[in-house]
């Protein structure tokens, strides 16, 4: 909280400093930021300017600026995010957890310098850890490691975990993790595949 | 992550595998991070950037030597430490390489289309002019403290949307330049994060760029650091020297005041 307030502080200071001029209104800022925004980026390989324009949730998500939404606004996105989760058809959520492992190392996908036909991956890595044997992981979400150890492997955590990936905002709104299913980063089985990675008993993210 | 790899091979030889832990992994890393400050190959963009600012060049053969970096035409001693700035005679807040850019146009005789062609290098192959311009001019900063103004309703206005920028999450992944950058003590992979939400954070990160990256073997710019964050965020190409790359740098720049201006540094 302490770093929000920081801010809170340098922010009047410029104001203040600002001296004279007059405090314009936080809407019309939005205003000029959006207008900003579509005038200083290029379209660039698989990456089109359709990429600055926001659905709700991303637009709710950035007014919140870094803090958690207000009670209401945080419920209404995670209904609408759970609406979009699609179940496969044939009931089956659990993949390879070997493919899992790979997609969870596999960085490349979706920026403007991938090869549009090279492989996607989730990154996972990136930001939690999962097996033991990776120690190059990072920190900006929980520990993965035992995740199926820790809650077993039953027909609900299944599909709570599923959901989980593939959208992330259905259960935490404004969660920094990205809609992976949702968004069209991963397929169906690339998810039922990560989700053997978390759950299966073998895989070495539960031993 | 070649480079975390690589350190794991090299910790591999060392340590049994089963003693891998992430304490030895960081220490690895403050090890070499310690070993690379000893020379840095950033003087070579500085002495280069040097010799451009002082050579008559461009359509009118004039130097750049009366460009005014918002202390008076030609003091480049400190004059980052106080960009970006609003510039009455572009009636606009301009970064520095902008605001090179304006000096090649107005003093230099250049299009504008010209000066900005190619801001960021790629080693031997494709040397660029601005990063060097911009390697010096930064150099001659070292030791200032950041003070950047907010006297004029455009800096602040540009501080502003730096700030909503900041947040905006769009593009296939959700992310926002806070999804990294807001937290204390987080990382991607092995790579620390600087948390840009408080000025120690912001101070940190911003006082040490340009920076040699041994990894690229290229000197980078402010500018390119946002170019690289945006297009690992999933966004289109950020427009080199478009408002919102000043916007950003206005708010992080501004964030940083205080501390001593202490590039161009060397980064793995």
């Amino acid at each position: 909280m302490s770093s929000y307030a920081r801010l809170g502080l340098l922010v009047v200071t410029a104001i203040v400093d600002a001296g004279c001029a007059t405090r314009v209104d936080d809407g019309e800022v939005a205003a000029k930021a959006a207008a900003v925004l579509k005038a200083s980026f290029k379209p660039a390989g698989q990456a089109g300017l359709d990429r600055l324009e926001q659905d709700e949730t991303q637009r709710a998500c950035s007014a919140a600026a870094g803090k958690a939404p207000p009670k209401d606004v945080a419920a209404k996105i995670e209904q609408a995010n759970l609406a979009t989760i699609r179940y496969p058809a044939d009931a089956k959520l659990l993949g390879d957890w070997k493919t899992g492992e790979k997609i969870a190392q596999e960085g490349r996908g979706k920026q403007f310098s991938d090869d549009p036909k090279g492989p996607v991956g989730a990154n996972c890595y990136a930001c939690h850890q999962l097996s033991k044997a990776e120690v190059s992981f990072g920190t900006i979400g929980p520990s993965l490691y035992q995740y199926g150890k820790l809650r077993g492997n039953g027909a609900d955590v299944q599909r709570y975990t599923f959901g989980k990936i593939y959208n992330s905002e259905a259960f935490t709104a404004c969660s920094n993790m990205p809609r992976f299913g949702h968004k069209d980063i991963l397929s169906e089985q690339q998810i039922k595949d990560l989700t053997a990675l978390l759950l299966d008993p073998a895989s070495p993210v539960n031993q | 992550m070649k480079f975390g790899h690589a350190l794991l091979a090299l910790a591999a030889l060392t340590i049994a595998p089963s003693a891998l832990a992430q304490g030895s992994t960081a220490d690895g890393i403050a090890k070499y991070r310690a070993a690379l400050q000893d020379g840095n190959p950033a003087e070579l963009w500085e002495s280069r950037g040097e010799a451009l600012w002082k050579q008559e060049r461009g359509p009118k053969k004039v130097s750049l030597e009366r460009c005014d970096l918002g202390l008076g035409a030609g003091v480049v001693k400190g004059a980052y430490a106080q960009l970006p700035r609003y510039f009455a005679d572009a009636d606009r807040v301009l970064d520095l390489e902008t605001r090179l850019v304006w000096c090649m146009v107005t003093l230099q005789g250049y299009t504008e289309a010209d000066a900005k062609k190619n801001p960021f290098g790629s080693g031997n192959a494709r040397k660029s002019d601005l990063e060097a311009l911009t390697a010096y001019i930064t150099s001659e900063s070292r030791g200032a403290k950041m003070n950047v103004p907010m006297r004029h309703a455009k800096e602040a206005e540009a501080y502003r949307i730096g700030e909503k920028l900041f947040f905006f999450r769009g593009g296939t992944h959700d992310f926002a330049c806070a999804t990294c950058h807001s937290e204390e003590g987080k990382r991607i992979r092995l790579q620390d994060l600087p948390n840009l939400m408080t000025a120690e954070g912001a101070q940190k990160a911003y006082t040490t760029w340009p920076a040699y990256r041994v990894s690229q073997g290229e000197l980078r710019t402010f500018e390119w650091r946002l170019y690289d964050c945006f297009r690992q965020q999933r966004f289109p190409e950020l427009v080199f020297g478009s408002d919102a790359a000043i916007a950003l740098t206005m708010y992080l720049a501004r964030n940083a005041n205080g501390a001593p201006f202490d590039a161009p540094a060397i980064k793995r």
